[in-house]
């Protein structure tokens, strides 16, 4: 195969992470937007999202789909209302101080870490794709008679990868939405700005931040839940999935959604290709490399404002 | 009718405010003065709620408001316009308004005779607040304020770092919500400004009561603004 051809398929492969890694950041950068809390907890959400989907689809018989979207919608919903129950039992009883709710995270991320460990075990588990097509992806090429295209083997992509990233921008939408166009995001941006006058005109800012925490949480879940036909449940798997966040949402500005999203695809993108044509571990140091840089010579992030 | 009943509060171990205690009537414009540290904001935010009180209590048109948690106060009737005006970056003008209207569920006909108060900021209604000048950001936290349509207004230096043209425009508004009915606690260093639209003047010293006077009394008789301000 050619290097274009090969260029495409990591391209492909990076879209994936890159979605996946969109949903689970954006949740991490909302609750640090309008919380200041940086929730080292979040990767273990995304971990307990594939457990509860593993759980949930080998507890229902039937067509793989019936479990999967069963899951999609099951596993976001438990981790998000765990989530508003640690807010409302530990966050909020440590008034929200960015020092103690960083240290209390640290405790929750080995809490839900070795609570899996416990029930799930130590062991990756699949659960299996609703759908997975495999795809041929056609090539151009310029010939004696003009542009035709052929199908290079190996070129191919499945059902499943490409739904995973038009699930992804929905929802990424769909998150948008919320924050722009509606009552909630509204009262969310106003206590993101500035909790004390929020309470001065009447916005519950508890009953915020729990929502907010939730949301975080569920959108972490569903991720997993999107990529567990994948990548396989494993009660370790929230860390890779912390690291490669907080580094998308310090390069895209602590605390900016459209900064997320777009250092999501950044990293994504450049995991997959370094992935294919070098190795993951030296996309994560490049990776590792471009936080440090943006932390000397950009600090508030590529769309974040500097602080007063 | 707010009441300020001997309330104590603080930052923390630091007590500021001690046992103290004022009435602002409907239609009465009191003006808190003292010294900067005297306690003046701190007496905002702890009949905000925003502060914990030590002791003592607050009411509005008979209901105990310091019983209420924090977001509830506003629900009662009360407005503030913050020190620094504090508008919520990141929003557009209207929507600054709309955060205003849903705290007590004021209807859009509430926004219109808002705005007709300040027309400039109807030109500025999809601008993001913090590009407007300091003139119209304080107009705006004004207007955010009266979007409660509030029985009570707390305003923390309204006039604070702005020209003359738009100190005069801001104690016109002041003077019209007087007329409206509205109990309003001023908090103020200028105090040429202070006498021309206060009632009452209540002076506060390290967190407790000075003398009360009219504002009237105030004009003929300068030597408690050198005690109590220093200026």
């Amino acid at each position: 195969m050619d290097l274009g051809p090969y260029i495409l398929l990591a391209t492909l492969e990076g879209a994936v992470t890159a979605a996946v890694l969109a949903l689970t950041a954006v949740g991490l950068s909302l609750v640090f937007g309008v919380m200041r809390v940086v929730n080292i907890a979040h990767g273990e959400f995304f971990m307990l999202g594939a457990v509860i989907a593993w759980y949930v689809a080998n507890g229902l018989s039937g067509h793989p789909a019936t479990g999967f979207f069963a899951a999609l919608i099951i596993a976001p919903l438990l981790v998000g209302v765990l989530a508003m129950a640690v807010d409302m039992t530990i966050l909020k009883r440590l008034n929200y101080d960015p020092e103690r709710t960083i240290v209390a995270t640290i405790g929750l991320l080995y809490i839900l870490q070795q609570g899996a460990l416990m029930t799930y075990g130590p062991e990756a588990r699949p659960v299996e794709a609703p759908f997975n097509t495999r795809i041929a992806l056609p090539w151009p090429e310029w010939g004696e008679t003009g542009l035709s295209f052929y199908y290079p083997w190996g070129l191919s992509t499945t059902s499943y990868k490409l739904a995973v990233i038009a699930a992804a921008a929905l929802v990424l939408l769909g998150v948008w939405g919320m924050m722009t166009r509606t009552k909630l995001g509204l009262v969310m941006r106003a206590t993101q700005a500035d909790r004390e006058m929020a309470l001065a005109f009447g916005i519950p800012v508890e009953r915020v931040y729990a929502m907010v925490f939730g949301i975080g949480a569920g959108l972490a879940a569903l991720a997993a839940v999107l990529i567990v036909p994948i990548q396989q449940a494993h009660y370790l798997m929230g860390a890779d999935p912390l690291l490669l966040s907080f580094i998308v949402v310090i390069i895209g500005g602590l605390g900016s959604l459209p900064g997320t999203v777009v250092a999501a695809i950044i990293i994504g993108l450049s995991d997959g290709i370094i992935s294919v044509f070098f190795s993951p571990t030296l996309a994560k140091i490049l990776a590792t490399l471009l936080v440090g840089l943006v932390l000397v010579f950009r600090p508030q992030g590529l769309f974040g404002t500097r602080a007063a | 009718m707010l009441e300020l009943r001997e309330i104590s509060a603080g930052y923390g171990h630091a007590q500021v405010l001690r046992e103290l205690s004022l009435s602002v009537a409907p239609g009465e414009i009191l003006c808190l003065l003292g010294r900067n540290g005297a306690g003046k904001t701190t007496t905002m935010k702890a009949v905000m709620g925003l502060l914990p009180l030590i002791s003592g209590s607050v009411w509005l048109d008979g209901q105990e408001i310091s019983r209420l948690p924090p977001h509830r106060v506003p629900q009662a009737g009360l407005g503030y316009v913050p020190q620094g005006r504090r508008l919520f970056t990141g929003l557009s003008v209207a929507q600054n308004l709309e955060i205003g209207l849903r705290t007590r569920g004021s209807g859009r006909h509430v926004r219109d005779e808002v705005l007709a108060l300040f027309p400039r900021l109807r030109e500025r209604l999809s601008q993001r607040a913090e590009t407007l000048s300091g003139g119209e950001q304080q107009m705006l936290a004004m207007a955010r304020a009266l979007c409660i349509e509030p029985k009570a207004l707390l305003l923390d230096e309204p006039t604070e770092g702005l020209q003359p043209s738009m100190i005069d425009a801001i104690r016109q508004v002041i003077a019209r919500l007087r007329e409206s009915g509205v109990a309003i606690l001023l908090v103020e260093q200028r105090v040429d400004a202070v006498l021309s639209v206060a009632d009452r003047v209540v002076f506060i010293e390290n967190g407790r009561n000075g003398e009360t006077m009219s504002a009237e009394a105030l004009r003929k008789d300068h030597s408690l603004i050198d005690r109590y301000v220093g200026i």
